[in-house]
């Protein structure tokens, strides 16, 4: 089924729309995210989340829809969400319900799932994203909601067309999710990466949800539409739902994709928001398109009402005081941190802070505790991280405490190590988890006087006369050349001192 | 003399004696179902380990060990509530091979007092009914007229305690299902606040309305199972935290400066004349135990039905959703998969069922929602605002129970709204979450029972209980059975 031909392709005005140009019109998005809570038990019964288990092992009769269960709210979720909300700077209901909403699917073991309808647990708030370019401005997401409600099981078809049953998993049913709604706010596929982005690190920071796209931890539907100048008017294109977006990317290129194929559907058919109804379509990873799921004429009237098994939930003032006093600082106050007091380029801090609450503490740990936040920087950012990345640990795993860290430093900070010599020792510290001072005895790393020092140099300057001459000839870069060799008869000596030695020598 | 015709309190006073031996009172009231049952259908099975049960018992307590309160005592359960592993069918066919993997938090309770569940009995399809007759399993009769309804929902349990096929049974209440057919079978029934038993394990017809409740032969009996099923349940969130009173022990204060109020509305329009007799005469026994006689007003009760006929359909028709042929149910034939729901529900669910599923589709559907749901939730808080006002002015609301004794098998089966009509008086505690009771008065000149209903403040079940049994010690209609063999009336 594809849309409608109202007018003829070579009217006037299809003529006239052919005109147009894509990048005249703006993209208008707005997005719905489930996160998965990060509860040990499932939001109306005591079952386990845990992921991976075997199919229908963490069940009871309460999850599986049993004649005679009841549900019972789990507190901690309500806490996760409260948390979640103030850091979206959501307004945070004082009185909360639970509505059934009802359709029929055989994942779905009651016949409804128990969601928010009318009085979200969150209602209002903000979410500020970076500016894609340093001098750019930061972007504020308005956040329409965010309602707590269960998960469905999981159906798995038999899709090798043998026409075998299809199977279904209940271990995810109950879960609990955060459904966050944005305001359509949203302007370019980038910005909408970069807000999802933003908000997996919130949600990161506070223990409210690890994220898990691989997991369905975290799920994303994307409204998208196109708002394009046409003479004198704007005209607003048919808003399509996108679902089946499983990665960031995915949000970013169906977007994209989106964009360009309601452009194109508009220059070919003319259809606006006012003549088509809401479509759902789905994003294909392996063919990069989105195809049509359904027209909104034939989506369920889910018949939502109150649900009767459930009481109303009061939030009281002092519950939201407490939660919020045990926040700590946000991924924002942390970049902002770390650029004021800590001197980082804006570029610097946000790789710092994007690698979550523990590198963070690591790099204000040893900032301080060297205090040459610069220093810090570079060596976490870029061998701390690289190492990190390399072996797949988490900053907790990794071997080299902060305290040993700010030491190895502090003999870089003095000259006592040089850059090259400092990496190798660090190398040392975590192939062997040793402290720098075991690390340099292991590597013989002593230091080198004077005497040693010249005739190390003189030696240089015999054995590379062509060296010489081609600095002498006015070839400074040329000295590189004897540092190296330098290094190379004794791995102790400095290279500064060397350079600065043998200049002198040269020279006169 | 013989054990059936012995109050539940006097059996286990018996056991506790060693008078009688566990397995002697199961094996009797299993003989007397084993008689009778074919001719009432008042259980739709019979616990294969009841003997067992009582036999363990008869050990514990020969070994000395302490025991429940209830210990030995048969009790008969409406099989719309769960017992563990034993068949639990609500009267559907869509149930008719499930066995719940879980005991309800009252048959757990029961259990650990020690009572022995003999059986699982009979009922209108998912408790809608009013007559027992929508059941997967064929009608029941009423043993005082077996041509005549027993009432429902909760139609066999009200049958086999006046048969004395059990000494006492548990029901359920959603529009009057304990009541009602209390009512037709000559016994007593409560159905206490809305939270004060726990609905854990009560297949749902209407959450918000739905309770679980005693029914046996006096009140004292109620009172003694209410001691042991009342009381908060974590596992139902709206069961209350309201403490539970020593319902017992209350039960011979005397009623002297209590109000009773009557509404005279209840006691004219469609009211059977006898029916407002016999309610006329229980009020002057009444004036005699010392109660002070008032006349209230309840104006918004003429919509009770109305509302109920909204709320509970609504309710129901998101309740039963699970009955889909994934997992437990019935499953029937089909092709593909929406054809498998509509040859399951279709062919899996009767028709009072579907009837009401489609009425409570209907009102909650987009568009129709505020004009009936919303608006019959209005209508609902709008009787509870009657009734705080009434209990300002009196402790008790009495009034007949039912408008007509027992009527006929198939006299309202083509017509619903007679059907739902036997509802009128008892609908309105349900809406408004109060505790209700049913007693029998003197019974028609032709032998039918007739009940009368008082209802009162919320968690104040024992002011219910009290005033029943002290009318139970002044009256004898309640010690009356109907003549075995079975009789049919006209």
């Amino acid at each position: 089924m594809e849309d409608t031909v109202l007018n003829p392709t070579s009217s006037p005005q299809s003529n006239n729309r052919r005109a147009v140009r894509f990048d005249d019109s703006q993209i208008i998005i707005g997005l719905e995210v489930h996160v998965q809570l990060d509860t040990d038990s499932k939001l109306f019964c005591g079952c386990s989340t845990r992921f991976g288990e075997a199919a229908n092992s963490q069940t009871c009769v309460v999850c599986t829809g049993m004649p005679g269960a009841l549900p019972v709210i789990n507190e901690r979720a309500l806490e996760l969400s409260i948390r979640a909300g103030l850091s979206l700077n959501c307004q945070i209901a004082r009185s909360t319900k639970w509505d059934r909403k009802n359709y029929f699917y055989p994942d779905l073991p009651k016949g409804y799932q128990i969601s928010q309808f009318d009085q979200p647990i969150c209602g209002p708030g903000h979410l500020d994203i970076e500016p894609s370019e340093p001098t750019g401005q930061a972007r504020r997401i308005r956040i329409e909601r965010a309602h707590l409600e269960e998960d469905a099981g999981k159906s798995i078809h038999d899709e090798s067309g043998r026409r075998q049953d299809s199977k279904i998993d209940l271990n995810r049913t109950g879960t609990p999710l955060l459904e966050i709604v944005t305001q359509p706010d949203i302007r370019t596929a980038a910005e909408a990466k970069a807000f999802l982005s933003e908000l997996k690190l919130i949600l990161n920071y506070i223990d409210v949800s690890d994220c898990n796209m691989q997991q369905g931890n975290l799920r994303c539907d994307a409204n998208v539409n196109l708002h394009i100048p046409f003479g004198d008017e704007q005209i607003a294109t048919p808003i399509v739902e996108i679902k089946n977006l499983n990665s960031f990317r995915a949000v970013e290129r169906s977007i994209t994709h989106e964009a360009q194929r309601q452009f194109e559907a508009w220059q070919e058919n003319g259809l606006t928001i006012a003549d088509a109804p809401k479509q759902t379509r789905g994003w294909n990873d392996h063919t990069q398109t989105t195809t049509l799921q359904r027209e909104k004429e034939d989506s369920a009237d889910y018949r939502y009402f109150p649900d009767p098994d459930l009481i109303a939930v009061k939030i009281e003032d002092s519950q939201i005081q407490q939660i919020e006093s045990q926040l700590e600082q946000l991924p924002a106050d942390l970049r902002k941190l770390l650029a004021e007091q800590y001197n980082l380029k804006s570029a610097d801090a946000s790789v710092i802070v994007s690698q979550g609450r523990g590198v963070v503490d690591y790099f204000l740990e040893v900032a301080d505790g060297c205090e040459d936040s610069k220093i810090a920087n570079n060596w976490i950012g870029q061998e701390v991280l690289r190492q990190l990345n390399e072996s797949n640990q988490t900053i907790q795993q990794y071997p080299v405490s902060p305290q040993q860290f700010t030491d190895l430093l502090k003999l870089v900070i003095a000259g006592t190590l040089d850059q090259t010599r400092g990496k190798e020792v660090l190398n040392a510290m975590v192939a062997h988890c040793i402290s720098p001072e075991e690390a340099i005895k292991q590597l013989g790393i002593k230091p080198v006087d004077n005497s040693e020092l010249v005739t190390l140099c003189e030696k240089l300057i015999d054995e590379n006369q062509d060296v010489v001459e081609q600095i002498q000839s006015g070839n400074g870069k040329a000295i590189g050349m004897l540092i190296g060799k330098a290094r190379k008869m004794n791995p102790n000596a400095n290279p500064g001192l060397v350079k600065a030695m043998l200049a002198k020598m040269i020279s006169t | 003399m013989t054990l059936s015709a012995l109050n539940a309190d006097v059996i286990v006073d018996q056991l506790n004696a060693g008078e009688v031996t566990a397995t002697d009172c199961v094996q009797h009231f299993l003989d007397r179902i084993q008689v009778h049952n074919a001719e009432l259908n008042a259980f739709i099975r019979v616990s294969e380990s009841a003997l067992e049960q009582a036999e363990a018992i008869d050990q514990r307590r020969k070994a000395g060990e302490s025991l429940g309160c209830l210990a030995g005592l048969p009790i008969a359960i409406k099989d719309g509530i769960c017992v563990s592993g034993q068949p639990t069918t609500a009267g559907s066919k869509m149930l008719e091979n499930f066995s719940p993997p879980y005991d309800a938090t009252i048959v757990e309770r029961l259990k650990s007092a020690d009572a022995i569940i003999i059986g699982k009995t009979n009922m209108d399809e998912f408790a809608m009914g009013s007559s027992t007759e929508n059941s997967f399993f064929g009608p029941t009769n009423n043993p005082w007229a077996t041509n005549r309804v027993p009432g429902g929902s909760s139609g066999g349990s009200a049958a086999c305690v006046a048969a004395r096929l059990a000494p006492v049974a548990i029901g359920s209440d959603t529009g009057g299902s304990i009541r009602q057919p209390a009512s037709f079978c000559g016994i007593t029934g409560l159905k206490p606040s809305y939270g004060r038993v726990s609905r854990y394990g009560l297949i749902a017809f209407a959450s918000s309305l739905d309770q679980i409740g005693p029914m046996t032969r006096t009140a004292k009996e109620s009172a003694l199972l209410m001691s042991v099923i009342a009381g908060f349940d974590p596992r139902d969130s709206t069961s209350s935290k309201e403490q539970v009173s020593d319902f017992l022990k209350s039960l011979e204060t005397p009623l002297a400066g209590v109000r009773i109020g009557v509404c005279r509305d209840h006691l004219n329009e469609g009211l059977d004349v006898e029916v407002k007799t016999k309610i006329n005469d229980a009020i002057s026994v009444f004036k005699q135990l010392g109660a002070n006689i008032e006349e209230i007003e309840l104006p918004q009760t003429k919509s009770a039905i109305a509302a109920y006929y909204i709320i509970a359909p609504c309710e129901a028709s998101s309740n039963l959703a699970r009955y889909d042929g994934v997992r437990y149910t019935f499953r029937a034939q089909a092709n593909d998969l929406e054809e498998m729901y509509r040859n399951t529900r279709g062919q899996g669910f009767g028709d009072e069922v579907k009837q009401r599923i489609m009425l409570g589709t209907y009102a909650l559907s987009s568009g129709y929602y505020e004009a009936y749901y919303l608006k019959a939730s209005k209508v609902r808080r709008m009787i509870k605002q009657d009734y705080d006002e009434a209990f300002k002015k009196v402790d008790l609301i009495l009034g007949p129970t039912t408008p007509t004794p027992a009527f006929k098998l198939g006299q309202h089966t083509e017509d619903p709204l007679a059907m739902y009509l036997a509802d009128i008086y008892t609908v309105s505690a349900n809406l408004a979450g109060i505790p209700a009771i049913s007693v029998p008065v003197e019974p028609s000149s032709t032998g039918l029972p007739i009940g009368l209903q008082l209802q009162g403040r919320a968690f104040e079940e024992n002011t219910l209980l009290r005033a029943a049994h002290q009318f139970q010690n002044e009256t004898l209609w309640h010690t009356a059975s109907p003549s075995e063999p079975w009789r049919t009336q006209s």
